[in-house]
C-alpha cells in the first residue's frame, strides 16, 4: 500500500461517527458608516485610507506625495501616467525588486479588518510578488465595493476564479524582536488606500 | 532538544529573574491584546462555537473531505504528496529539491518541519536553507528551536539580538534599535528571495471544495519567498482541511485576534494554482495524527489552529519559557500532542500545568486543553511512564481521589500537617513542592463549613 492509502485507511477507521456542520456560522455587522470604520482599521494597523472623488484626485495626491520617486508602476490604465516604468517590458518578477511604489486595484475592503481583496484580475499572474516586494503601495477600491465583516467579503469573492488571491490589510510589519513594532518587515513600508466615490 | 525534564529546564530558565518577569509580562501583554480584541466582536462566543463545529466535523468526515482536496488539488496543478511520517516528509522534499537540481532553500513558517526536523535533515544532506520569519531567522543564527510557535524569539531581548546580527550580519556592535535590525534582516533576504530557486511554506487552512490553501503572515515573507521561487512546496498536517471557503470567514475572524490580538494578519494568500511556469507542490502529512484522531480523549486536539493563545495566557509556560517543553510546540497544546508522539520522552508535559483552565476558555475552537493534560496524566501513569518519585505521589492521589471517605480524610490530615509541620511538606518527598508554593491552608475545609453551617 503507498503512504496516501495506509493514511487513508487509518483515518477512515480512526474518525468518529460523522457530525454535522453548525447551520449559524456568519454573522451579521453593521457599522453607521463603512468607508469611515475602514478608515479607522487601516490607520491602527498602519496604513493610510484617502477619499477621493476620481481618479484625477489619485492623480494628483500621489504626484504629490511621491514627487522625487522614480520606479512607479500601476496595472491601472487611468493612472497609466502617474507610472515612469513600463510593466508590460517585465517579464519575470524579479525584475520588480527595484520598484519604489506600486500602484493596484482591490475587488473590495471589508470594514472590520481593512483587508483588501487582490487577486489575478488585479495583477497578471506573473506579478503575484508586486503587492510584497514593491517598497510603497497604494491601492484602489470603490466606496461601494466595501462590505461589514469577512463572512460578507468570502460571499462576494470567488476565491478559486483565479491562481493566487490575498487578502492584504495594511502594510508589512513584524514584533519580533522584544514585542517592538517595526513596519516595513520585508513587504511594503507604507500602505495607501484610495476609497473611490463614484 | 535538550535532555532535561520540563521543571529541570524551568529551573534553569528561572535562575535570570528579571527576564522570567519581563518574559511573564510581555506575554501577559499579547493576552491582554487578544481579549481587546475579542471583546470588539459582540458574536465572539459564536463564532468560537462554530469554529468548533465545524472542526469536529471536520474530525469525523476527514477521510471525504481530504480525498476531495486532493482531487481539486490536482485539477488545480498541484502535485500533491502523503507522508506517513516525518521521515518520509523530510525525504519527498529532498526529492523535490534533487529533482530540480538545488541545494538552497527558503523557507517561511511552518511548525510541521519544525516538528518534522526538516533543518537538521537537509543540513546533513548538503542542503543549505534559510527560515525568513524574522523571529526564526534570529533564532537559526543562533542556533536555537523557536520557543513559541507565533512568536518564535520571544525569549530573547533587543540585545541578543543586536549581539547575533553583529555576529552574522555585521551590524554595528552594540546596535538594538528594532527598526534598525529589522532593516539589517530586511536586506539580507531580500537577496536570498531573489536567489532561492525553491521556496516553502506551512499552510494554515486547506480548502477542500475548491482544492487551495491559505498562507497567514505579517511579514509577507512566505509570499516574498514563493512568487518568486521556480518551485513552491507546501507543508500541511491533514488536520488543516475545512469544508468550504466560506468557512474562512469564521477562522480568518478568530486567527489573528487570538493570536496577537490584530484584526487580521496583514497577508492572508489564497493558493489555487502555480503561477505559469511555475511547479507547485502539496505534502500532506500524518506523522501520529491518524493514531490521535482514534484517541477519543485527544483527538480534540487536532482541532487546533495554532494561534498560540493558551501560550500567552498559560502561567507555567510565562514563567517556564518555551524551550522548557523540549518540543517543536510548546505550550499547553503542544503538552497533549506531544505525548502522542512519544510518551515516554514527552511524559513531564501534561505535569507541566496547573490545571487552572484558562488555556481552554481562550481556545478560539473550543479545545478542552486543561481536561484533555488531565487525561493525559492518568494515561501516562496507568501505562507505567510516571516517573518514580511522581508515580508514588500519584497513585496515592489516584486512590485518594477514587475514594471520597479517604478523600475527606487526606484533607484533614492535609491541613494538620501544613499547619503543624511545614517541614514535612518541604522534605522532596513531595514532588509538587518543588513546582508550586504551597497554599495557605484553610482552617476549615469547605465540607467541613458546609456541614457546620447546613443548619
Ligand atoms: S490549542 Fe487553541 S489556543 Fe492553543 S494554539 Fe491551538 S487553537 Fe490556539
Amino acid at each position: 500500500m503507498t503512504s496516501r492509502d495506509t493514511i487513508l485507511a487509518a483515518i477512515r477507521a480512526n474518525q468518529p461517527d460523522r457530525l454535522p456542520l453548525p447551520e449559524q456560522f456568519t454573522f451579521e455587522t453593521t457599522y453607521p458608516d463603512l468607508a469611515a470604520q475602514f478608515a479607522e482599521v487601516l490607520a491602527f494597523v498602519g496604513g493610510q485610507a484617502v477619499n477621493v472623488p476620481d481618479y484625477a484626485a489619485i492623480a494628483t495626491y500621489l504626484r504629490q506625495t511621491y514627487a522625487d520617486v522614480l520606479s512607479i508602476g500601476t496595472t491601472i490604465p487611468e493612472l497609466a501616467d502617474v507610472a515612469d516604468l513600463d510593466l508590460t517590458l517585465i517579464t519575470v518578477p524579479h525584475d520588480l525588486v527595484g520598484l519604489n511604489l506600486a500602484i493596484i486595484g482591490g475587488q473590495l475592503g471589508v470594514a472590520e479588518n481593512a483587508a483588501i481583496w487582490v487577486d489575478e484580475q488585479h495583477i497578471p499572474s506573473h506579478f503575484r510578488a508586486m503587492p510584497m516586494i514593491t517598497q510603497y503601495l497604494a491601492i484602489i477600491i470603490r466606496e461601494v465595493d466595501l462590505v461589514s465583516n469577512m463572512h460578507e467579503a468570502y460571499r462576494r469573492i470567488d476565491v478559486a476564479a483565479t491562481g493566487f488571491g490575498t487578502f492584504i490589510s495594511g502594510p508589512s510589519k513584524t514584533a519580533d524582536i522584544e514585542q517592538s513594532l517595526v513596519i516595513g518587515a520585508h513587504g511594503a513600508r507604507g500602505l495607501t488606500v484610495f476609497i473611490l466615490k463614484e | 532538544m535538550s535532555n532535561l525534564s520540563h521543571a529541570e529546564a524551568a529551573a534553569v530558565f528561572n535562575k535570570d529573574e528579571a527576564r522570567v518577569d519581563w518574559h511573564d509580562e510581555t506575554l501577559w501583554f499579547v493576552r491582554s491584546k487578544r481579549d481587546r480584541a475579542a471583546q470588539s466582536i459582540p458574536e465572539w462566543e459564536g463564532l468560537r462555537e462554530a469554529a468548533s463545529q465545524i472542526k469536529n466535523h471536520v474530525l469525523s468526515n476527514m477521510h471525504d473531505l481530504l480525498t476531495q482536496f486532493e482531487q481539486k488539488a490536482i485539477a488545480n496543478g498541484i502535485m500533491v504528496h502523503w507522508a506517513a511520517d516525518a521521515a518520509e516528509h523530510n525525504a519527498i522534499i529532498r526529492q523535490i529539491l534533487a529533482d530540480n537540481k538545488v541545494n538552497q532553500l527558503v523557507k517561511s513558517k511552518s511548525m510541521l518541519t519544525e516538528e518534522c526536523h526538516l533543518n537538521e535533515y537537509l543540513k546533513e544532506h548538503g542542503v543549505d536553507v534559510i527560515d525568513s520569519d524574522l523571529g526564526e531567522r534570529i533564532v537559526q543564527m543562533r542556533g536555537e528551536a523557536p520557543s513559541h510557535i507565533v512568536l518564535p524569539a520571544i525569549h530573547l531581548k533587543r540585545g541578543d539580538v543586536g549581539d547575533t546580527f553583529h555576529k552574522h550580519l555585521g551590524t554595528d556592535a552594540g546596535a538594538t534599535d528594532p527598526q534598525y535590525l529589522t532593516e539589517a534582516a530586511r536586506q539580507h533576504l531580500r537577496d536570498t528571495f531573489l536567489t532561492r530557486k525553491v521556496a516553502l511554506t506551512g499552510v494554515n487552512f486547506a480548502i477542500a471544495e475548491t482544492g487551495g490553501f491559505v498562507v497567514c503572515t505579517n511579514e509577507g515573507n512566505a509570499d516574498m519567498g514563493v512568487h518568486l521561487a521556480d518551485v513552491h512546496i507546501a507543508c500541511m498536517g491533514f488536520e488543516k482541511v475545512i469544508p468550504r471557503a466560506e468557512h474562512l470567514g469564521v477562522f480568518l475572524r478568530l486567527l489573528a485576534r487570538s493570536a496577537t490580538g490584530q484584526p487580521i494578519t496583514t497577508f492572508s494568500s489564497h493558493f489555487h494554482k502555480p503561477r505559469k511556469g511555475q511547479q507547485m507542490h502539496l505534502v500532506i502529512v500524518d506523522n501520529g495524527r491518524s493514531r490521535q484522531l482514534g484517541r477519543a480523549d485527544f483527538r480534540n486536539s487536532l482541532k487546533c489552529i495554532r494561534c498560540a493563545a493558551c501560550f500567552n495566557t498559560c502561567p507555567v509556560y510565562r514563567r517556564s519559557g518555551g524551550h522548557s517543553y523540549h518540543t517543536a510546540i510548546a505550550g499547553p497544546i503542544g503538552s497533549i500532542l506531544a505525548p502522542n508522539l512519544d510518551m515516554r520522552q514527552n511524559v513531564d508535559l501534561p505535569f507541566a500545568s496547573t490545571l487552572c483552565g484558562s488555556c481552554s476558555n481562550v481556545c478560539p475552537v473550543k479545545i478542552d486543553i486543561h481536561e484533555q493534560l488531565y487525561k493525559w496524566r492518568q494515561v501516562l501513569m496507568q501505562e507505567g511512564h510516571g516517573p518514580t518519585a511522581k508515580t508514588l505521589a500519584m497513585k496515592t492521589m489516584a486512590s485518594v481521589l477514587e475514594s471520597p471517605r479517604l478523600y475527606r480524610m487526606a484533607g484533614k490530615v492535609g491541613r494538620g500537617v501544613l499547619r503543624f509541620a511545614p517541614v514535612v511538606a518541604e522534605n522532596g518527598l513531595n514532588p509538587w513542592y518543588t513546582h508550586r508554593e504551597m497554599p495557605e491552608p484553610p482552617a476549615e475545609s469547605f465540607r467541613d463549613w458546609y456541614i457546620n453551617n447546613k443548619q
